[in-house]
């Protein structure tokens, strides 16, 4: 297919090596790892304009552009590109799958050098103060000191919290989209419904499957079934389903569907076939375990004291997976700390979701921000 | 960067460096001329999504938030300087949000319309039409102003919440302040301009 003008068009994965031991914060330690990651846009001569996006959940690096095998663009399509907010043009944007992922990085699906084995359920917990670590040496790889923004949004937007707390040097900007500087015991408790619905399949034996030739299938799209509908709003899923019926009539009894359940249903049967359920297991436990303001006795003010970069934080109003309320807490912290912060509150029926859709307000805030960012940082000055 | 003449005259009173707060900031011009000429650490409120563009365009820490849900969120003293340009006169709790200023910031600047204008007094009493004026141009059934006051209601309400009267002017639209406006400001003022501060 061609893709359309105003996409990055056709691209390609890369894949970065790093050959040296690498501790993370469980305390062990992996002997390597591989990180596979696309760009688009050019690099500055002064290395001033790159970008980093970091994934959600259940996100990976193929952010924008076509496969060639492919009709569907990346996962954030809508944002980046010539002219989009992350306007390519303008900047030199790097996305990457994280550390323990299973679209090619290091993760369960990777074998285990000590092992020869994949590892499976045996993959070290990873932390998002891990994958912020290994995203710095990328960053070493690609030649970038100092990235002019990290953006995320939900998960991401945590990284990128994380990003200016521990490089504070190393980041000009950070964009925290329908993110919380923690997750509440409501969110916890998704998350292990999730869980929960893959540890019951059969299937799982433990996470061990792939030796059994078995997959949870049932369990993992269980988890995402009940993932989606924390994702969406009660007024938005009224306006996309309401009562409306795929099959039967209720007053003749019998099997009736709704259109809510089978659309549910092939999401989480979809979500099967593309994801790998210890993956899906570690990353809600990196979830549920971020939590910057733990080491600094709860303070947040104080976690974000050593904070450089400037902060955009965005909620959605009709987003309870993530609130208007958490975005806020982020917000008070940082002009408590005497932080640059700026914040909008965009107006959406979509849930939590709506952090990856075109919402005209939401682009251009994002792109009124970046122009801002690039004209302060990127520019050369005359 | 010539600033607008009103606004001019706040940034005149706020020292380097000094912590500002800007309720309902608008397209962030105060707070974009303080912190490129005077280094303030500042932060606008606002809820106007065009008003919040244009402030991000400008680099302005602008912060969207009603100012009817109260300033809960901001700890005691920590700015030195709230400021509240044509504002007072539409917010729903004038009175819960004085007192609000005065427990965040150390000092405050409040200006609004004077309702007991003659210009005001002349309509409401020879013509019994709710009053449009230059500082008032709002018709009575579109006007966001739903709290208006005169200079004597307002150093009244000070006076019963125990706040402190730094400074007094009495300015029009220009900024400009008049000799008979200063005379009987109640009557011939068309701006307020107070400066407020604690009560030790």
């Amino acid at each position: 297919m061609t893709p359309p003008a105003d996409s990055v068009g056709l691209v390609t994965t890369q894949k970065f090596v790093y050959e040296q031991p690498f501790a993370l914060c469980c305390g062990r330690d992996l002997p390597g790892f591989e990180l596979v990651y696309e760009t688009y846009g050019t690099l500055n001569a002064e290395k001033t304009n790159a970008i980093l996006i970091c994934h959600a959940l259940s996100g990976n690096h193929h952010a924008a552009g076509y496969y060639a095998s492919d009709t569907k663009p990346g996962w954030w399509d809508s944002c980046i590109g010539p002219g989009k907010p992350i306007d390519t043009q303008k900047f030199f944007i790097v996305s990457l799958n994280n550390l323990g992922g299973c679209h090619g990085s290091t993760g369960p699906l990777s074998i285990n050098p000590a092992t020869q084995q994949p590892y499976g359920p045996d993959f070290p917990t990873v932390v998002v103060r891990d994958w912020v670590a290994s995203q710095a040496l990328l960053a070493d790889h690609l030649g970038v000191q100092k990235f002019a923004a990290v953006i995320g949004g939900s998960l991401g937007g945590m990284q990128a919290m994380q990003w200016s707390i521990d490089f504070p040097d190393r980041i000009a900007s950070a964009l925290v989209i329908a993110a919380a500087a923690k997750l509440s015991a409501q969110n916890i408790a998704f998350n292990e419904i999730a869980r929960q619905a893959i540890a019951s399949d059969a299937s799982y034996f433990s996470g061990r499957y792939n030796e059994h030739d078995k997959s949870p299938s049932k369990g993992l799209g269980l988890a995402r079934m009940i993932g989606h509908v924390t994702y969406l709003s009660d007024d938005g899923m009224r306006e996309k389903f309401g009562r409306e019926l795929k099959s039967g009539d209720p007053s003749q009894g019998g099997d009736v569907e709704f259109q809510v359940e089978s659309y549910l249903r092939h999401q989480g049967q979809a979500f099967s076939q593309r994801f790998d359920a210890n993956t899906y297991m570690l990353m809600t436990k990196a979830l549920d375990f971020f939590d910057p303001a733990r080491e600094h006795n709860d303070d947040l003010v104080a976690t974000l004291a050593a904070a450089e970069a400037k902060f955009l934080v965005i909620s959605f109003t009709s987003d309870w997976r993530f609130s208007v309320a958490r975005s806020k807490e982020i917000v008070n912290a940082l002009v408590a700390a005497r932080k640059n912060v700026a914040s909008a509150i965009i107006k959406s029926d979509h849930g939590h979701d709506s952090f990856l859709l075109p919402i005209p307000r939401y682009v251009n805030v994002l792109k009124t921000y970046l122009n801002r960012i690039y004209r302060d940082t990127c520019e050369v000055k005359k | 960067m010539t600033l607008r003449a009103d606004l001019a005259v706040i940034a005149d009173l706020v020292n380097p460096e000094a912590r500002v707060l800007d309720l309902g900031c608008g397209e962030g011009e105060l707070l974009a001329y303080l912190q490129s000429n005077k280094s303030v650490n500042g932060y606008g409120l606002d809820v106007d999504a065009d008003n919040i563009r244009v402030c991000l365009d400008k680099g302005v820490n602008v912060i969207e938030q009603d100012l009817d849900a109260g300033l809960g969120n901001f700890a005691d003293s920590s700015f030195d300087m709230v400021v509240m340009t044509e504002t007072l006169q539409s917010v729903k709790s004038p009175e819960q949000l004085l007192k609000e200023m005065l427990r965040i910031g150390d000092q405050c600047i409040v200006t609004f319309p004077n309702f007991g204008h003659w210009l005001c007094r002349a309509q409401l009493l020879l013509l019994g039409r709710m009053p449009v004026a230059k500082h008032i141009p709002h018709s009575w059934y579109n006007t966001p102003n739903i709290h208006l006051c005169t200079f004597r209601d307002f150093e009244n309400l000070c006076k019963s919440l125990d706040l402190k009267i730094i400074e007094r002017r009495v300015v029009d639209h220009q900024n400009i302040e008049r000799p008979w406006g200063k005379l009987m400001p109640n009557l011939f003022g068309p701006v307020a301009f107070y400066r407020l501060g604690k009560t030790v």
